[in-house]
């Protein structure tokens, strides 16, 4: 990708000819080229060394004899025994004389506050957005459009302390839940931080359609809604997931809500009204006091690491499938 | 000009820190030091001290990397700690009890019982209880309130009361005995533990030992009669000399003893 010279003459001008004002602007262009390249190497570069740090911080855990005999990848994901007599299970309890340092809590409790989050923020944020761009009169659109996007500039402290407050109280009084603090409401909080994420690429992927599809559609007899369904939403099936996916990366590195909102209690148990403890969050709480150089301090790093691991296999999935399905879009097989 | 802005940034930081002593550690004792610091700071108007909390492993930690000059703590150093200390410091760390403080229980106000064995809470906090019913209130799961591990009345309850054992894991950890107190209030059926200071707005549940109630009072704290009491600390990582020990000295004399009453712990005499 060459970047095209900035003033037309040069542009015409015969190589041979060049004036010493065009062979200044060539070079002007060349230092302006080779910027732009550091910047986006610089981008790389940190996130390699964000990479390197935090694996290096959790490599203990599995070459050091001590920590491996604190917290080895059996300790990590395995049953263990928790008290004598008692069916082996998962816990997560770092500071103990035993520490017991279970990956299986926190794995479930980041599933099951994400899966609330995102089954209430997508269907809620596409249909916002298939809504704007197909059926909203263009002044409602010119209001709902800025109103949904300020609501991603809202700090998610905000909205932790409204999901601590509010919806807490809400969910406890309505369905009388035992827990007034739950993966529930850690969940919906989480949505109303999402929601906008989904909103607005989604409707960017639903406006970039081109017009041409909608009316050969119409033309072909489809209502509006058809259009919309069989046309609208495949054309822009990229965008949509690629919307699905920066959410699931929202959520399941969201700290703040969590933290305040699902009550932190470290509970095996698929049901959605239990306490539950997120990986983000137990970063986030422990990792103030944690002794530098324990097994408690790499594991947090650890969990660093798989949460690292979660997102990134996710967007290769995610990428893999949008190439195929631009291709197959494309009438190619 | 750039010179200058360079000098600027060297200097700013020394500045700030010349006689400056920074305190920090335990979220129970944050309040006290702080009112501490303040009436110190009046009398001292030379010496400036900086006070902040986030838990006393926090405190602890901050002491190991030399960030701060005194650590505040809830709890007495771990052994790991203090090796810790030593291979970074060459001496192990020089305890100072300041004040006592009770571990209260809470429940909320509308809760019947006011009175719980230690064998009952300890096995409420286990797990092994989870009904009122059980130790004779209503028929309604408890909840359960905790602090995150980062707090030193965590590691207080869990070596004292569960003897070392393992909080039931269906205990919601909060970050601050504020938001445990906060929490009880708002659900009947909670209980949650934390420094007799905060205990406002709640019912303070009594221990029951025989035929005796025992209330987390400052007479039974300082006696030790409350079972579950426990002194505050001050940690450093030499013996206090200067600043720091001027700051000490008052704290346990008779004007810093008052203020200990006044913020609602106990004086160590």
């Amino acid at each position: 990708m060459r970047t095209l010279p900035l003033s037309a003459p040069t542009l015409i001008a015969p190589r041979s000819l060049a004036s010493p004002r065009a062979r200044a602007n060539r070079l002007r262009e060349k230092a302006a080229e080779l910027a732009i390249t550091a910047v986006g190497l610089s981008g790389i570069a940190a996130l390699i060394l964000i990479v390197v740090f935090v694996g290096r911080e959790a490599l203990p855990l599995f070459f050091d004899p001590q920590q491996i005999k604190e917290a080895g990848l059996g300790k990590l994901f395995l049953p263990q025994l928790l008290r004598e007599g008692k069916p082996l299970g998962f816990m997560w309890q770092p500071v103990s004389n035993v520490p017991k340092v279970s990956m299986i809590p926190l794995l479930v409790g980041t599933l099951k506050v994400t899966v609330v989050a995102m089954l209430v923020a997508i269907p809620l944020g596409l249909s916002a957005a298939l809504f704007a761009s197909e059926f909203a009169p263009r002044r409602a659109r010119e209001i709902i459009k800025p109103v949904i996007e300020l609501l991603a500039g809202i700090p998610s402290v905000v909205i932790g302390f409204f999901a601590l407050m509010v919806i807490a109280s809400f969910t406890q009084d309505t369905f009388g839940l035992q827990y007034r603090l739950s993966a529930l409401v850690a969940g919906l909080g989480m949505a109303i931080a999402i929601v906008p994420v989904v909103f607005t690429v989604a409707e960017d992927a639903f406006t970039a359609v081109p017009r041409s599809y909608r009316e050969a559609s119409l033309a072909l007899g489809a209502t509006r809604w058809e259009t919309t369904w069989r046309v609208v939403l495949p054309a822009a099936a990229p965008g949509v997931l690629a919307a699905c996916v920066l959410a699931f990366g929202r959520a399941i590195g969201e700290t703040m809500i969590v933290l305040m909102a699902s009550g932190n209690a470290a509970i095996v148990s698929a049901s959605l009204t239990d306490s539950t403890r997120t990986m983000s969050a137990t970063i986030a709480a422990e990792m103030g006091e944690v002794v530098f150089g324990s097994a408690h301090y790499s594991t947090l790093f650890f969990i660093g690491v798989q949460l690292f691991a979660i997102t990134a296999v996710l967007n290769l999935v995610a990428g893999a499938w949008v190439r195929r399905t631009v291709l197959r879009l494309g009438g190619k097989p | 000009m750039k010179r200058a802005l360079l000098s600027l940034f060297v200097l700013l930081p020394s500045l700030a820190f010349a006689g400056t002593v920074t305190i920090k550690g335990s979220d129970t004792l944050v309040i006290l030091a702080q009112r501490w610091a303040e009436e110190f700071m009046k009398k001292n108007p030379d010496i400036k001290l900086q006070v902040t909390g986030g838990g006393s492993g926090t405190g602890i930690s901050a002491l190991i990397n030399g960030t701060t000059d005194i650590a505040t703590s809830s709890r007495p150093i771990k052994p790991a700690e203090n090796d810790k200390l030593k291979e970074k410091n060459k001496a192990l760390a020089t305890e100072i009890a300041v004040a006592k403080d009770g571990v209260t229980f809470y429940v909320n106000e509308k809760n019947p019982l006011s009175s719980l064995t230690l064998e009952q809470l300890k096995k409420i906090y286990l797990g092994d209880i989870t009904n009122w019913n059980e130790v004779g209130g209503p028929d309604a799961p408890i909840a359960l309130y905790s602090r995150e591990n980062s707090s030193g009345t965590y590691v207080f309850v869990k070596d004292d009361l569960l003897g070392g054992g393992d909080y039931a894991a269906t205990a919601q950890t909060l970050p601050g005995t504020a938001a445990v107190v906060n929490a009880v209030a708002k659900e009947k059926n909670g209980i949650g533990y934390g420094g007799a200071a905060y205990g406002k707005g709640i019912k303070e549940l009594k221990i029951k030992t025989g035929a005796e109630e025992i209330a987390p009072t400052e007479a039974n704290v300082k006696s030790g009669k409350y079972p579950l009491s426990r002194s505050l600390f001050f940690y450093l990582r030499a013996a206090p000399t200067g600043e720091v020990k001027a700051f000490i000295d008052y704290c346990l004399a008779k004007d810093g003893q008052d203020v200990v009453t006044k913020v609602g712990y106990f004086p160590l005499h």
